[in-house]
């Protein structure tokens, strides 16, 4: 076509031969660039060609994946509750390993104690691949000893040095800190783990779930060369990987170990907080179970056992046991009555040890009666007629606006997840729900705390909290801080304010007059149980009835023998003047809220305040350290 | 259009060595494919459907004379732009990405497809503008906005390797029809303070992720092992290499996307210097083809428009290369005609239907 070039008739502005010049410089540029690919490729493929030959024979360069330290987990003082110890993990990567029956033959000669488990693995497919393929984890050192002594006769049998999680206190606030397992493919497929792969370890339940991201850290890797049995030769690039934060919790390691022993043989929830800050300091399930037990797969044994228990082991009663909250729920009664008017601290009532309502007597606890009754000596005596006149004047729709108000019956917003909210009832509700319209009687029930109403422990701690602290309905906090290994803060658990109370300071002080009494006054419920003669403390007892009186008295016809027995509540707080501990026990099937849970509660209370003055006694002058004298003092009589 | 000359013109060179970079890429796709996951023999019907598809658009686009493309450039680039704005708001989201349209059965790539509008309205603007002493600074300003606004909305999905192609393809247009000495001058200068300055602006992180982009070993685990497998696998292939389906390296998937970005890696190491040689000179028929329809095209709009089109499967042939045998940066660029990729393969054949186009026409117009 070259014979064309002189007739270019369409180019106006600029001639043929410029623009052929043009293109003859841009053929230039093209050459030249294809010169260099081809000097590029002559370099690789002729002169280097043997070296990386070589090299692809037994794909010598390979990529490994150096596994982060997962972050450890500490109680609010720095002790350390969770941590990693060293594991040695026997791996195959079947391509290196020729022939795989042989060298697992040769394999199961030298480690004879894990037979089982090998040729479990290797029964199935483990591919050809360059993959290793987990075969057993933590060896131990002598089986390590032997492997490494045969490691030449043992081609593509490689051991990994890798971090296994360590529950130091198995069992210790189980619930709370939860446990590992593996990843699986559903996680993997939406990359909600994006750093994951099949086979990894993430935080299943509780601190370790919630706290996943910050744990976990981020997977380095390095690139070997390795030689033809697939022993690495050479390190050729190393990313380290970055290890996890640490978790420091709130708990406080002593007063779970107390708290914990409290429980033993019984079953419930034992847990403190500080009411200033809303830091948890103690959260106790009882039965609890081994979160060592889960690591590296739970066995369906031990699965079905923890699965089958009646007393359900890994239940977090805690925060997703429901139960009614019986007389403890007084309190919201007391403070909806004066908030509404219906009552003020000179308002008495009379108990007979009934009270009469549409043609039903509704019994006091107390079938002799309390006599006279005003607010403060019916919190302190638990006095049932004095609140069903209140429930029956308040009706359950605003007796429901103030428990909303003091936060039960919804989630407190604590960082692990599967929070119960509990409920309380209102007319619509049962209407919607039940079907039925709501009954007058009905007032009377829920103003005890029995009927429909449902609070999860953690609620009523959060609620007596605030009683406590003069009325802040401050969000429960488990974590006191994530720190860099370095020990840089990178999130901090600050002070979260949920609400206040739907109170005022005077009628506040009338309900912490009547929490005082129920423990230190004579008559008050939990005297007997409860009070010390060293700290003042406060609180409410209650007792949840199971099932009705009737049932109960017509006995056990299904086996458990304590399934008809009451719940037992004690929550309460101390030193009353000035509250550093609110607690909050519930023993399930424990009969009375004073016996059951009383001494529990108590105990914890003391121990807590003990070590508490201990350790500022150690730092102030001692002018100042008489916080039991003071409180021990003077009791209120009445 | 149904003059006999179209037929006696018809450029059967082109549409040879199209046809046989259309096979070679099957073979060599096959061959990538085949590995131990039979799911991956998909790609290989898929592209397949892919060349048929590119092919009859191919023919479409050589039917009609190309200077209705002059007329109608500014429609189509503006519909090519809505294609962008509309990856942005509804596009899928893969890989850190949104580049892809659903559209039906088909998931295209507008960014690939963007390459040729703009090369479409650049031709029409520079052939109206083209002189012999070059073009001055100012009307250089029309073209540099008509190609900055694809180029970052490309940017930001975020598609780097075919954002700089567009540059690339819009520098070398302009370089084409020839930048007055003092602008160009001024170009550089320009250039040469812009840079120090806006590094000074980027954020440490970005620094960080410029320079992984230039040298790899930055990021050993990611670009530097990917570079450092490739190189393996293409010097491994010696003179004739380990033999058709032989490759021992892609056997064993340790490859990253050996079947797209980096399918030369795989017929260098089956093929040796032998194949990579003939692959090679087999492009630089492709582009002598190109560039002389532009030689032999009697209107600067045609003349220009092969320029294009010839720039575009240079860069990224030579791109594409280079990356594969660690010389340039490991971005996102597939092989023409080769690697995997319906947008890819149908914006390629799309050009050279219009290179054709150019071709039979040149006694017409």
């Amino acid at each position: 076509m070259t014979q064309e070039n002189d007739i270019y008739k369409c180019f106006h502005s600029v001639d043929s031969q410029w623009f052929r010049r043009r293109l003859f410089s841009l053929m230039i540029v093209v050459l030249i660039a294809f010169g260099i690919l081809a000097t590029r490729l002559f370099y690789l493929q002729i002169i280097h060609g043997d070296h990386y030959y070589n090299l692809s024979k037994n794909n010598c360069v390979r990529m490994q994946r150096v596994n982060p330290v997962r972050g450890l987990i500490f109680d609010r003082s720095g002790k350390l509750l969770v941590e990693n110890r060293p594991s040695f993990d026997l791996t195959i990567i079947p391509s290196d390993a020729k022939p795989v029956d042989q060298t697992i033959k040769k394999l199961v000669q030298y480690v004879p104690e894990f037979a089982e488990a090998i040729l479990e693995t290797t029964s199935k497919k483990i591919g050809y691949g360059y993959k290793p393929v987990l075969l057993k984890t933590d060896i131990g050192r002598d089986a390590l000893a032997s492997i490494s002594a045969h490691q030449f006769d043992l081609p593509g049998i490689v051991i990994e040095a890798n971090a296994r999680r360590d529950y130091i206190h198995p069992g210790l606030a189980a619930h709370l800190i939860g446990y590992l397992g593996e990843i699986n493919a559903d996680e993997i497929n939406k990359n909600i783990y994006p750093n994951k792969k099949s086979g990894d370890l993430i935080g299943r339940f509780g601190v370790e779930k919630a706290c996943d991201e910050y744990l976990s850290g981020v997977p380095g890797g390095r690139i070997v060369q390795v030689n033809a049995n697939g022993q690495m030769v050479e390190v050729l690039d190393t990313v380290a990987p970055e290890p996890g934060h640490n978790v420091f919790l709130t708990i406080d390691y002593d007063l779970q170990q107390t708290a914990e022993t409290l429980l033993q043989d019984k079953t419930g929830v034992a847990m403190a907080m500080d009411p200033g800050t809303g830091e948890i300091l103690a959260i106790a399930n009882s039965p609890t179970f081994n979160q060592n037990d889960f690591i590296g797969g739970i066995s369906t044994v031990k699965w079905k056992e923890l699965m089958s228990n009646p007393d359900r082991p890994m239940l977090n009663r805690a925060i997703q046991g429901e139960y009614p909250p019986a007389s403890t729920y007084k309190v919201v009664t007391a403070m909806a009555a004066i908030g509404e008017g219906i009552i003020n601290q000179h308002t008495t009532f009379f108990c007979p040890g009934s009270y009469n309502y549409g043609n039903r007597d509704y019994g006091c606890w107390k079938k002799q009666g309390h006599g006279r009754m005003d607010v403060v000596n019916a919190l302190a005596q638990s006095c049932d007629v004095f609140f069903y006149y209140c429930g029956k004047k308040l009706g359950v729709d605003r007796l429901a606006r103030y428990a909303k108000g003091c936060g039960l019956g919804e989630l407190t917003g604590v960082q692990v997840d599967n929070e119960a909210d509990g409920l309380i009832p209102t007319a619509a509700w049962k209407k919607q729900t039940i079907g039925t319209p709501w009954q007058g009687g009905e007032n009377l029930s829920i103003a005890i705390g029995q009927g429909y109403n449902l609070v999860t422990p953690l609620q009523l701690l959060a609620f007596f909290g605030a009683v406590a602290n003069g009325g802040v309905l401050y969000k429960p906090l488990i974590v006191k801080s994530v720190n860099t290994v370095e020990g840089d803060a990178v999130i901090t658990g600050n002070p979260e304010i949920r609400g206040k109370l739907p109170v005022n300071r005077d009628s506040l002080g009338l309900i912490q007059k009547g929490l005082l009494q129920a423990v230190n006054h004579p008559q008050g419920t939990a005297r007997g149980y409860v009070f010390d003669d060293m700290i003042r403390i406060s609180g409410k007892t209650g007792t949840a009835q199971v099932v009705s009186r009737r049932l109960e008295k017509e006995g056990p016809n299904k086996g458990c023998k304590n399934s008809f027995k009451s719940h037992a509540w004690f929550v309460g707080y101390a030193p009353s003047e000035d509250p550093q501990i609110v607690v909050c026990v519930l023993i399930e099937h424990g009969e009375h809220g004073s016996s059951g849970a009383g001494p529990v509660a108590k105990e914890m209370i003391v121990s807590y305040l003990k070590s508490v003055f201990n350790q500022s006694s150690n730092q102030a002058d001692p002018e100042n350290m008489n916080v039991f004298e003071k409180s021990g003092s003077g009791l209120i009589m009445q | 259009m149904f003059d006999r000359r179209l037929i006696q013109n018809f450029d059967w060179g082109l549409l040879c060595i199209t046809l046989i970079l259309c096979a070679t890429g099957l073979l060599i796709l096959y061959s990538a494919v085949s590995t131990d996951d039979p799911l991956n023999i998909s790609y290989f019907y898929k592209q397949m459907a892919w060349y048929g598809i590119g092919l009859f658009l191919m023919i479409l686009m050589f039917l009609f004379n190309y200077k209705h493309l002059d007329k109608w450039a500014p429609v189509i680039f503006f519909f090519s732009l809505l294609l962008l704005v509309g990856v942005l708001l509804v596009g899928r989201h893969a890989g850190g990405a949104t580049r892809w349209l659903v559209i039906g059965p088909f998931t295209i790539q507008p960014s690939e497809l963007v390459k040729i509008p703009v090369i479409i309205m650049l031709a029409r603007y520079f052939a109206k503008n083209v002189r012999q002493n070059g073009i001055g600074f100012r009307d250089l300003l029309i073209p540099m906005g008509l190609t900055s606004v694809p180029f970052f909305l490309v940017l930001i999905q975020p598609d780097l390797g075919t954002a700089g192609t567009i540059v690339l393809i819009a520098a070398s247009m302009a370089m084409f029809a020839k930048i007055d000495r003092r602008t160009l001058i001024c170009f550089i200068l320009i250039a040469i303070v812009a840079i120090p300055v806006g590094w000074k602006l980027l954020h440490p992180y970005q620094r960080e992720r410029v320079l992984t982009l230039l040298s790899p070993e930055k990021d050993p685990l990611g670009a530097g092992y990917h570079i450092r497998q490739s190189k393996i696998a293409v010097g491994s292939g010696l003179i004739v290499g380990k033999g058709y389906l032989q490759g021992t390296q892609k056997k064993l998937s340790f490859l990253p996307e050996q079947h797209t970005d980096f399918i030369f890696s795989v017929l260098a190491e089956e093929w040796g210097f032998a194949g990579s040689m003939s692959i090679l000179f087999m492009f630089v028929v492709l582009l002598v083809f190109g560039l002389n329809i532009a030689h032999g095209c009697r209107d600067s709009f045609g003349a220009i428009l092969s320029v294009g089109i010839t720039a575009m499967i240079f860069w990224q042939v030579f791109i594409n290369m280079g990356m594969v045998t660690g010389i340039m940066p490991v971005v996102g660029m597939p092989l023409p005609l080769i690697s995997y990729g319906g947008s890819s393969v149908i914006t390629l054949l799309i050009a050279i239907g219009i290179l054709m186009n150019v071709s039979m026409r040149r006694f017409l117009n």
